[in-house]
């Protein structure tokens, strides 16, 4: 999700960056080819129009026209209107009211409306600590009822029971009565897929709101959707009270641009976007991290988040407690490899690093991939502790074993021992750059470099091959600091 | 469950008016912008940029878009041009991209059964459509098995289940989380030993940028073509109209991976244009073998590249 337009849009600022003066002229013609990206990202064309006037209407301001980096100006512009045309503020959901709180989930049909449904409930039971409650008011497709049941029980979540005949709005009625009596404190109708311009299921969507006047009403989108997204959402606000939109499939390779166009047309919030198949792929949705993502700028809020929640606490104490004593051996880069993958592989920590397009793009040339980071593994595992704790002991014959004992080559242990003394230096430097303060630093730098993952971020030296994953230094001891 | 309105069949006129009205409102854009570009006066460039947007806001794609606007602006120099003669261009433009590429689905395997696979990513309604294509062989005389293949979303089997019981079509199915690739091997077996015309083979809906999820796609290909090396006969990718330029990213990973052989596009009933059909035509040059305009049963007829075109346009049928 958003890559390409992140790419398409660098292509754009590249040419800009590093100017000392730029024309109107110029602006105006950068600001066509944004327009372009944004198009075929499938951004609604209203949006678009809107986006491009007022971001050429800053851009030719006097200011960026004189500033020294005029093209950084350019840069942050496009950046401050995406954030505004994203929605400022990340949203919440209105579940905190006297219970039941109802929540109503519309939609077209196949916009992923009961997968989601499920996936709400299950994030409101477990992160919120709520009692929910799930009902189908889907009687069109055929078991589309059983399929939320099903949902209920992977999700363990209670389901309304089905009573076969029954209308929607009665339903919606005994779901209510059901959720007040036992208790809930959320209940979550699931509608039948819809098309906006079918009048009668339109009329019926808004007979069950009507009926039970949910505090929360979620449009959901699919985020692969082309232009149509404005005529859809524009019809669905007309006739309920929307208070949000959920974006799903945000794990496909689409460019995003439902995702821009949303907050526009609906005037409402982007508050989830659904992020894969399983129940808990389901993400609060951060408007000034996606700018930051579409325009390569990277994700390291989200990142650290992601670190927090995989980390082993008890660990990262540990971690933190050697690096402090200056330490850093085998067991720790082990440590840190398997984090990683606990964190979701390397694509992952890619996609959220700043320059991401180019980093993703340059490990993928130089064949680094979640395979290499297992060899590496292997290698670290085929070492005595002792070597592991003292590297340097390693001579030529502990290195033929280790290869045989590993399946590697010689070549690959070195690379290895590189590679770890590498990342070694970097974290006496961190060190007494200070901790925190340093690494936040070197993250920043994104901004500034845009395109290039920022030098800090990579061990010095490293052998092509492993110019890719140099993310661990910084963790453990970042953790540490943001509790 | 009331449900008894979606087994409804409707007739040929019906299907033409609801394809109409769904196109109309983009239909009645799309002549507004072009009755202001046209009213009395000569176009100017901007009225031409301003038509470009509007075929971009149909889903088009920026090239297909680029095309007809060239050759508008060329017949302006012609001097020809009024509303008529636009849209005439315009439905000449879209027919001609589509026209050699609309194929219905037949019934040639021999021996039998027929096997044809249904793919698509989630939601774009591949097992609606199977039903749909199911009842139209039904129609033909043809004897239609299912094989119940999306293993993956929960009720999905069931869903299948219910159509084959309104159609009379049986259902090969097995538990949810069964290996997709064995049930459809056992489903071949079972349409050859009944005698089945036509197999089809349904599918869990999957992003094409899952690699491990596509793969199992290419293991139902070859585990089919283990019975009969000329199986799956048709693999039918299924679009969601509502979707936009990433149609083009889905067919051809679906295309490389799957070995898809055609289309069929859903939900033209709404407003979406399913405009990139034009772009997909012109890039890929796929079969496109129907379209959905409902939820009913009759709600799927073979492709019908001038009325699209037409319809497309605002012209009546």
């Amino acid at each position: 999700m958003f890559e390409s337009l992140s790419d398409r849009l660098n292509a754009v600022f590249d040419k800009l960056r590093g100017r000392g003066a730029l024309s109107e002229l110029e602006v105006r013609a950068a600001m066509r080819e944004v327009r372009i990206a944004l198009l075929e990202a499938d951004v609604a064309l209203p949006v678009v129009r809107s986006f491009i006037d007022r971001a050429t209407e800053r851009a030719v301001g006097a200011e960026v026209l004189k500033s020294v980096t005029p093209g950084q100006q350019v840069v942050k512009i496009v950046h401050d209107t995406l954030v505004e045309t994203l929605g400022a503020e990340a949203a919440d959901l209105a579940v905190d009211v006297p219970p039941p709180a109802i929540v109503m989930m519309v939609g077209l049909q196949g916009s992923g409306k009961t997968t989601t449904t499920a996936k709400l409930a299950k994030h409101l039971a477990e992160k919120r600590r709520k009692k929910v409650l799930m009902a189908s008011l889907d009687v069109n497709r055929p078991a589309a009822q059983q399929q939320l049941a099903i949902l209920g029980e992977q999700a363990k979540v209670a389901t309304l029971p089905i009573i076969p005949g029954q209308q929607p709005t009665d339903i919606a009625r005994r779901a209510r009565e059901a959720a007040r009596l036992q208790g809930f404190d959320v209940l979550l109708l699931d509608t039948a897929g819809r098309l906006h311009v079918d009048e009668q299921l339109m009329a019926e969507m808004e007979a069950v709101a009507a009926a039970t006047a949910p505090h929360e009403v979620l449009l959901v989108v699919d985020a692969l959707t082309g232009q149509d997204a404005v005529n859809v959402a524009a019809s669905f606000t007309g006739r309920v009270p929307l208070t949000g939109v959920i974006l799903t499939r945000m794990d496909g390779d689409a460019r995003g641009g439902a995702a821009l166009s949303m907050r526009e047309v609906t005037g409402k919030p982007i508050k989830f976007v659904g992020t894969g198949e399983k129940l808990d792929a389901l993400e609060p949705f951060h408007p000034e991290r996606a700018a930051g993502r579409i325009l390569g700028m990277g994700d390291v809020v989200s990142l650290v988040e992601r670190a927090a929640e995989t980390l082993d606490a008890a660990e990262a104490e540990r971690m933190a407690a050697k690096l402090a004593k200056g330490g850093f051996d085998m067991t720790d880069l082990l440590a840190q490899f398997r984090q990683m993958k606990r964190m979701g592989g390397l694509g992952v920590l890619a996609s959220l690093l700043p320059g991401l397009g180019k980093a993703q793009a340059a490990m993928k040339q130089a064949g680094v991939d979640d395979r290499t980071i297992g060899r590496m593994e292997a290698i670290i595992l085929s070492m005595t502790p002792k070597e592991r704790a003292r590297p340097e002991i390693l001579n030529a014959r502990r290195k033929i074993r280790i290869a045989k004992g590993s399946g590697t080559t010689v070549q690959e242990v070195n690379r290895l021992l590189k590679m770890h003394a590498d990342m070694a230096t970097a974290m006496k430097r961190l060190k007494k750059m200070g901790g925190m303060k340093a690494l936040a630093g070197l993250f920043g730098g994104g901004a500034e470099a845009g395109a290039a993952p920022p030098p800090g971020l990579l061990p010095p030296g490293l052998p092509p091959g492993l110019g890719g994953p140099g993310l661990p230094p910084g963790l453990p001891g970042n953790i540490r600091f943001k509790r | 469950m009331t449900e008894g309105g979606s087994t409804e069949v409707t007739g040929r006129g019906g299907f033409l008016a609801r394809l109409r009205a769904g196109l109309q409102r983009t239909s009645a854009k799309l002549s507004e912008s072009l009755t202001l570009l046209v009213g009395t006066r000569t176009l100017e460039p901007a009225d031409l940029d301003a038509l470009e947007e509007t075929l971009i806001a149909a889903d088009l794609g920026p090239a297909v878009a680029a095309r007809i606007t060239d050759r508008l602006r060329e017949a302006r120099v012609v001097g020809e041009v009024d509303l008529a003669g636009v849209k005439r261009i315009v439905v000449e433009e879209v027919t001609a991209i589509l026209a050699p590429l609309a194929r219905p689905l037949a019934v040639t395997a021999f021996p039998r059964p027929h096997v044809i696979l249904v793919v698509g990513v989630n939601g774009t309604g591949k097992t609606t459509t199977i039903a749909k294509l199911g009842h139209l062989f039904q129609e033909e005389d043809y004897e239609v098995m299912f094989a119940a293949g999306d293993t993956f979303r929960a009720a999905a089997v069931e869903q299948l289940k219910v159509w084959g019981e309104r159609l009379g079509v049986p259902v090969v199915a097995g538990a949810e989380g069964t290996d997709a690739a064995g049930l459809a091997y056992r489903a071949m077996e079972e349409a050859k030993a009944s005698g089945r015309d036509v197999l089809l083979v349904d599918t869990a809906g999957r992003l094409q940028n899952k690699a491990g999820l596509m793969d199992e796609l290419a293991k139902i290909r070859r585990v089919l073509a283990k019975q009969d090396p000329s199986a799956p006969h048709d693999v039918v990718l299924v679009l969601d109209a509502t979707t936009g330029q990433n149609a083009l990213s889905q067919i051809e990973v679906f295309r490389e991976v799957a070995g898809v052989t055609g289309i069929v596009m859903t939900k033209l009933d709404g407003t979406a244009r399913g405009g990139v059909l034009v772009a997909a035509a012109e890039t890929f040059g796929l079969p496109i073998h129907a379209v959905g305009v409902g939820e009913r049963l009759g709600d799927l007829r073979p492709f019908d590249p001038r009325a699209f075109a037409r319809a497309l346009v605002g012209e009546g049928a």
